[in-house]
């Protein structure tokens, strides 16, 4: 069991990184990704959605879409919960929360379209279909991969703003060869296996 | 009619109208009361969000203004005009608002420093900074490769001669330029202050003198001449206490090198 939490945390985190890996959510990773701060930002709110539509969609999969044979419909009817809940939720802390509405406001509505969130929702029908604690788990582990990934990037961004990169290569191009030397370097994990 | 396709229907039908009728109770329950003396101030605010207030953008300072938390006369762009504004709105009495003026505590043009190297990187200061601090001989001079210039929303800054200047008519004492220089030698001086120290190096007279000819070398001579006391060596160079000072000139007048601004002076032309 531990083991098992221990090598879904790895694989989500390193192996299976979303962003490096799997090329989830790649809009979010160039387009908020250029101070480490706001970076963060972006994948904490990432990794609280992620966490609800884990527990939401599986809930939904379980109770509704399986026992009605409705498997076909998973991807629309994920997107509709998916694109509720953030509604939902930014309302919420809009109202219980205004400081965590601050920090993360500006970043809530960017993630309905996050192709990383609904990802995670399907592979977890796919992988853990009877186990809500290991779809919950790999929804926050998967997020906190974007994490990582997005702020070594906005690391690397604020680094490359004053270096001397040739002038063709300034801004976006010298971005996305970052970003390619990046998913080269964690293929390196690859190798892993644990369990 | 086929079973699937009316399940299908009533699930994703159903599972959209839950959603939907949450969102409209949960979006009168949640909603926000909007302040609106907040809503007034934003409205005569500049709008610049700049900053200089010290809160995060207009909205911000206008939220701590109806809230208490912030003077009404805290912003410097819009000046005392905006500031009987918000005090109309708010229903309190404003102070008048202390202008200020960034300046660059550097005088150390291209004839009077002497260079480590000729630098030719990227004509940026931050880049030039990492490079072997610069390449001015002194590590706390001013590198002239105008990243402050960049930095200004409002176009107050240039560099002359290897120095920058800030030009006080257009300067909004935001405070961009303070964050961004890598030397940190921009500070905010009271527009009315007419002098103020063009050095920041920390280093003992005798080296300062071996690489800028207007280098403060903490001789004192200003303590001295100064009847308010409001100039004192500090870190080896003079500071000026603008709470004290009385614009009389007479530190300007004593230095040796002519390193405290004068308007007649030092030739540095403020405007």
């Amino acid at each position: 069991m531990a083991l098992q939490i221990v090598s879904i945390l790895l694989s989500a985190l390193l192996t299976e990184n979303f962003v490096m890996v799997k090329f989830y959510g790649i809009c979010p990773f160039l387009g908020v990704s250029k101070k480490i701060e706001t970076a963060f930002g972006m994948g904490m709110a990432v990794t609280f959605v992620m966490a609800l539509a884990s527990v939401f969609t599986w809930i939904a999969n379980k109770f509704l879409l399986i026992p009605l044979e409705l498997g076909y419909l998973q991807t629309i009817l994920f997107i509709l919960i998916i694109a509720g809940l953030v509604q939902f939720v930014e309302m919420f802390i809009k109202k219980s929360m205004p400081s965590l509405y601050n920090a993360l406001g500006i970043y809530l509505p960017l993630i309905t379209t996050n192709c990383a969130v609904l990802g995670v929702t399907l592979l977890n029908v796919q992988n853990y279909p009877d186990s809500f604690m290991f779809a919950l788990l790999y929804g926050i582990f998967a997020a906190l991969g974007f994490t990582l990934a997005i702020v070594l990037m906005a690391g690397i961004r604020e680094f490359l703003d004053e270096d001397a990169v040739p002038e063709s290569l300034r801004g976006f191009p010298i971005t996305l060869i970052t970003a390619g030397l990046m998913a080269i370097a964690f293929m390196g994990f690859s190798g892993f296996s644990i369990g | 009619m086929n079973w699937n396709i009316i399940a299908a229907v009533c699930v994703v039908g159903g599972v959209g109208l839950i959603f939907g009728l949450l969102l409209a109770f949960s979006a009168h329950i949640f909603a926000v009361k909007k302040d609106e003396n907040a809503e007034k101030i934003l409205s005569v605010l500049p709008g610049a969000n700049c900053g200089s207030c010290g809160y995060a953008g207009c909205g911000a300072y206008a939220e701590a203004v109806s809230n208490g938390k912030a003077p009404v006369n805290g912003c410097t762009v819009g000046k005392n005009a905006v500031a009987e504004q918000i005090a109309a709105i708010m229903g309190v009495e404003a102070d008048e608002v202390q202008e200020c003026a960034a300046r660059v505590m550097c005088g150390g043009d291209c004839a009077s420093v002497v260079y480590k190297f000729e630098y030719e990187g990227i004509e940026d200061c931050k880049a030039a900074a990492k490079f072997a601090g610069g390449a001015k001989k002194c590590e706390s001079g001013c590198l002239g490769l105008g990243h402050c210039v960049h930095v200004c929303p409002f176009g107050a800054i240039s560099v002359k001669d290897g120095v920058a200047v800030v030009n006080e008519e257009l300067c909004q004492a935001c405070g961009k330029c303070i964050k961004e220089c890598p030397k940190n030698l921009i500070k905010l001086v009271p527009k009315s202050a007419k002098h103020w120290v063009l050095c920041s190096n920390p280093e003992m007279g005798k080296y300062v003198n071996q690489y800028c000819k207007k280098g403060c070398i903490g001789c004192k001579l200003c303590e001295k001449a100064c009847a308010f006391d409001a100039i004192h060596v500090i870190d080896n160079h003079a500071v000026i206490d603008y709470d004290k000072c009385k614009n009389c000139g007479a530190c300007a007048r004593k230095c040796p090198r002519g390193v405290i601004h004068d308007p007649k002076k030092t030739g540095i032309d403020n405007a």
